[in-house]
C-alpha cells in the first residue's frame, strides 16, 4: 500500500508541475523577475498548493496514525540556523539562473532535451557534495526536513 | 502572461497540494522533493528506498502521459551548458543544507505555518530575485 500511494502521490505532484507550468523555466523565472516582465503565476501555485495542505495538516492532527501506519513525522524545533539560511540562499541563487528547482528538475525531463539532463546530474552532484559541507562548515546538530 | 495562466497555474498547485495529502496522510511522509531525491543520492534514506524511487518515477513519468495533450507547452531551459552546471549543483547543495525546498519548505512548511519553512522560502524568493536583478537586467548574461 505505501508504495501504491507513493506512486499516487508522485503522479499527482508530476502531473500539477506540468500543468501548472512549473516546468517551463521562463514562468519561474518571470515570478523572481520583479523588475521586468513579472509573471505571477507562480503565486497562484503555491496558493493552491497550500490549500490541501493545510488541510491535512489540520487532519493529521485529528488522525491517531498514517493510513498505512507508523507514526506521522517528527516536526524540527521552530528554529532558523545559518545552515537554512545559507541553504535557501544558495538554492534561490541557482533557482534563478536556470528556472528549475528539485521538482520540476524531474517532471521536465519529458522534455527530452539535453538540458534538464544536464541540470539534473549536476543537482544529484550537489546533494552529493552537501554531505562534506555539512561536515565541514555546520556543526550544527541536524535537523531534519 | 497569457490570460488563462492563472487558472492553469490554480489547478496544477492544488494538485500538487493534493500530491503532499497524499503523502502525508497516507504514508505519514512530507512530500519534499529534495529530501526524498537527496536521501537517495547521500544513502540517508535507505530505510525507505523503494518508496522514494517510486515516488521520483511518479513524478518523471506523469508528465509524459500528459506532454501529448498539451500541444504548445516549452520549457523554454537556456542552452549554456556551463550555467545550467552551476545552477544544479547550487541547488542541489542549497535544498540539501537547507533541508528543503520550493515543495518541502514551500508548500509543505508554509502551509503549516511552519517559521523554517517560510524563512527558507522568504530567502530563496529573495536570493532568486536579485540573481535574476544582476543576471538578467545588470550583467544580461540569462
Amino acid at each position: 500500500m505505501r508504495n501504491l500511494f507513493a506512486l499516487l502521490s508522485g503522479a499527482l505532484f508530476g502531473a500539477g508541475l506540468f500543468i501548472s507550468g512549473m516546468t517551463d523555466t521562463t514562468k519561474v523565472q518571470g515570478w523572481l523577475d520583479v523588475f521586468g516582465d513579472w509573471d505571477p503565476t507562480l503565486a497562484f501555485v503555491m496558493g493552491g498548493a497550500m490549500i490541501p495542505m493545510a488541510i491535512a495538516w489540520i487532519m493529521s492532527g485529528r488522525m491517531r496514525q498514517p493510513v498505512v501506519g507508523g507514526s506521522f513525522p517528527a516536526l524540527p524545533k521552530p528554529e532558523v540556523d545559518r545552515r537554512l539560511v545559507v541553504g535557501s540562499v544558495l538554492f534561490g541563487m541557482g533557482w534563478g539562473l536556470v528556472g528549475l528547482c528539485p521538482g520540476p528538475a524531474l517532471a521536465s525531463l519529458s522534455y527530452g532535451g539535453p538540458g534538464h539532463w544536464v541540470f539534473l546530474v549536476a543537482m544529484l552532484a550537489g546533494m552529493g557534495l552537501a554531505v562534506p559541507i555539512r561536515l565541514r562548515f555546520f556543526t550544527e546538530r541536524a535537523v531534519s526536513p | 502572461m497569457i490570460e488563462q495562466d492563472w487558472i492553469w497555474g490554480l489547478a496544477g498547485g492544488l494538485l500538487i497540494g493534493l500530491a503532499g495529502a497524499v503523502f502525508l496522510l497516507a504514508n505519514g511522509r512530507i512530500m519534499g522533493a529534495s529530501g526524498i531525491i537527496g536521501g537517495v543520492v547521500d544513502g540517508s534514506g535507505r530505510s525507505n528506498l523503494n518508496e522514494r524511487l517510486i515516488f521520483i518515477a511518479g513524478v518523471v513519468l506523469m508528465p509524459v502521459l500528459l506532454h501529448p495533450l498539451f500541444a504548445d507547452v516549452d520549457t523554454h531551459i537556456t542552452g549554456n551548458m556551463v550555467t545550467i552546471m552551476i545552477a544544479g549543483l547550487l541547488v542541489g547543495v542549497g535544498t540539501r543544507l537547507a533541508n528543503g525546498c520550493t515543495s518541502g519548505h514551500g508548500v509543505c512548511g508554509m502551509s503549516r505555518l511552519s517559521l523554517r519553512g517560510i524563512s527558507a522560502t522568504v530567502f530563496y524568493i529573495l536570493a532568486g530575485g536579485l540573481t535574476v536583478l544582476v543576471f538578467r537586467h545588470i550583467l544580461g548574461l540569462i
